[in-house]
């Protein structure tokens, strides 16, 4: 049942040090706001899932929360590498991570699966490709029935998911729409949900047939209105591309990255600060 | 129609590739070379060719080039907007997509996909975003165009990581792999049109693009390479071709604020 909560709340309550954590959105609705309250409550030894990690996680890798990420694609879209993601693993730094890597089709299907209450997904994969001989999570089976080599992948089944949305209802039904990649997935596969939201309205006159994920699947919904920015929340605000081709500067350097992070993160008390004191490095640098 | 003279290797590629999407196509796109060639296509000899990408729009008709492959334009342009996951499932998976379009950071003489890592996997020289969509597209699309900038770096002998199969070892290596799709039947660089030879399935060079000579592409490939006993030459962009590209460009840096590629 969802509680209506601030994010400080939720992500104290519900996402705590060694969990297998989901945040979810395809470039779009990404739950930055989220992640950043991952990173000041100083959370450590996460096993992190995300078809592509983003810099959402590039962040949370730099900030030292995760200790293992299982992932399909790992850049930064549009822009080029994921500099801390790419420490992380060729270096070390700040601690070394473990990665297990699989296709888009392979994991957003491997959610279906967990949301599904399957062990495993099937799919047409792999033959020929070296990702079984390096992640021994891919594996192949025979179909009972044709005889066929099929490509299994064992289901995703986090610990909590967090996603971002358009809107909820004063009761915690979401809303959201667009291009939502595996989020509905995400909340159903794992055990514990946390959605934040744009705005919250009395009525969602949401269509038939549209993303509603309904109160009773989800543990705290948080009203953070553009909290998915630099991501984007269609309806509402558009992807902050400029940031993205920032962020390849800001993470290139340890330092750079340390010192955006305690300024921006470490150093602010929620989003809305974020916000603030993000707004004002970038009048600075115009003024 | 007539022909351009003044254009860039990097519109030659983008122009021959676009030429290879037949209206009507089911096409899976990959950001950044692909997109460009793919949305070139839909706007000047393929007007009904469905763009699909891996972020759950189908038949995405965006104005400006998408940065990311799950910008809004793409949503907002789409016939239909699913999830990730049923893109691979029903969609591709289930036999719609008749090419799928994509990039690479290495590719071998069998026309295989590395895009996970250079050197070694647990030692990683340069570690690169990974797989994404591209070992399902290699496995199950009709068939598979690539397009990527042509250097020794990045045609090589063997690649350091097969992420997406091409050809494998080459001859009948699809159909012993049991893989449903055709796998890769051209690759697009900025200097000339590959296709795998019909038995060996070796990359071998159909036709070279305007002003560029034998000895440079063999200057810019990692194995001895082999020619097609006619070597045609790439038609020259029409003028058509050429300005609805720039168009289409000067959309997209002023859309994402950013100077035009040069």
């Amino acid at each position: 049942m969802a509680e209506i909560t601030s994010l400080a709340a939720a992500v104290a309550s519900l996402i705590h040090d060694g969990d297998f954590l989901a945040m979810e959105g395809f470039t779009h609705l990404i739950p930055f706001a989220a992640g950043h309250e991952v990173i000041r409550q100083r959370r450590r030894d996460l096993t992190l899932v995300r078809m592509t990690p983003d810099i959402i996680y590039d962040q949370m890798i730099g900030a030292g929360c995760a200790r293992k990420l299982i992932f399909s694609w790992g850049g930064n879209p549009g822009v080029g590498s994921l500099y801390r993601l790419r420490d992380a693993v060729e270096k070390g730094w700040p601690q070394p991570l473990e990665i297990q890597e699989h296709g888009h089709g392979d994991l957003s299907n491997a959610y279906v699966a967990g949301a599904s209450n399957l062990p495993f997904a099937v799919i047409r994969a792999y033959a020929g490709s070296d990702l079984p001989r390096f992640n021994d999570r891919i594996r192949f089976i025979e179909c009972p029935f044709t005889g066929e080599r099929l490509a299994a992948v064992p289901s995703v089944r986090p610990d909590v998911a967090v996603i971002h949305a358009q809107k909820a209802d004063r009761n915690g039904n979401v809303l959201c729409w667009g291009i939502l990649g595996v989020q509905k997935e995400a909340v159903l596969a794992s055990k514990r949900a946390i959605v934040t939201v744009e705005e919250i309205v009395d009525d969602l006159n949401a269509p038939p047939n549209a993303c509603v994920l309904p109160h009773w699947v989800l543990s705290a919904v948080c009203c953070v209105p553009g909290g998915s920015h630099p991501s984007y929340a269609h309806g509402y605000y558009d992807r902050d591309n400029r940031f993205y081709q920032a962020w390849e500067t800001i993470s290139r350097d340890r330092d750079a990255f340390q010192l955006w992070l305690k300024r921006h993160i470490l150093d602010t008390e929620n989003f809305e600060e974020f916000k603030r004191v993000l707004h004002e490095g970038i009048e600075e640098r115009v003024s | 129609m007539t022909a351009a003279h003044d254009f860039t290797a990097a519109e030659m590629m983008t122009i021959a590739a676009a030429r290879l999407l037949a209206d009507g196509d089911v096409c899976f796109v990959g950001i950044g070379l692909p997109s460009a060639a793919a949305n070139l296509a839909r706007l000047t000899h393929a007007p009904r060719i469905v763009l699909i990408y891996e972020s759950g729009p189908i038949g995405a008709k965006p104005d400006v080039l998408p940065l990311s492959i799950g910008d809004g334009s793409l949503a907002e342009t789409a016939d239909t907007v699913v999830s990730t996951s049923e893109i691979f499932r029903y969609w591709l998976q289930g036999g719609h997509v008749t090419v799928g379009f994509l990039g690479a950071a290495q590719i071998d003489r069998f026309a295989n996909i590395n895009t996970t890592v250079i050197g070694d996997y647990r030692r990683p020289a340069t570690r690169l975003p990974g797989a994404g969509g591209a070992p399902e597209i290699a496995n199950c699309a009709g068939k598979v165009i690539l397009v990527m900038n042509q250097t020794s770096r990045s045609f090589v002998e063997k690649v350091d990581f097969i992420t997406s199969v091409g050809h494998l070892d080459g001859g009948d290596a699809r159909k012993r792999l049991g893989l449903t799709g055709g796998g890769p039947v051209a690759v697009v660089t900025d200097l000339c049109l590959l296709e795998p030879d019909r038995v060996t399935r070796e990359l071998t060079v159909t036709s070279l693009h305007p002003g560029i000579t034998r000895q440079k592409v063999e200057a810019s490939t990692g194995w001895k390479l082999r020619f097609a006993p006619q070597v045609a030459e790439t038609a020259p962009p029409k003028s058509f071709e050429l300005e609805t590209l720039r168009q289409l460009q000067r959309r997209t840096a002023l859309a994402h604020g950013r100077a035009p590629a040069a």
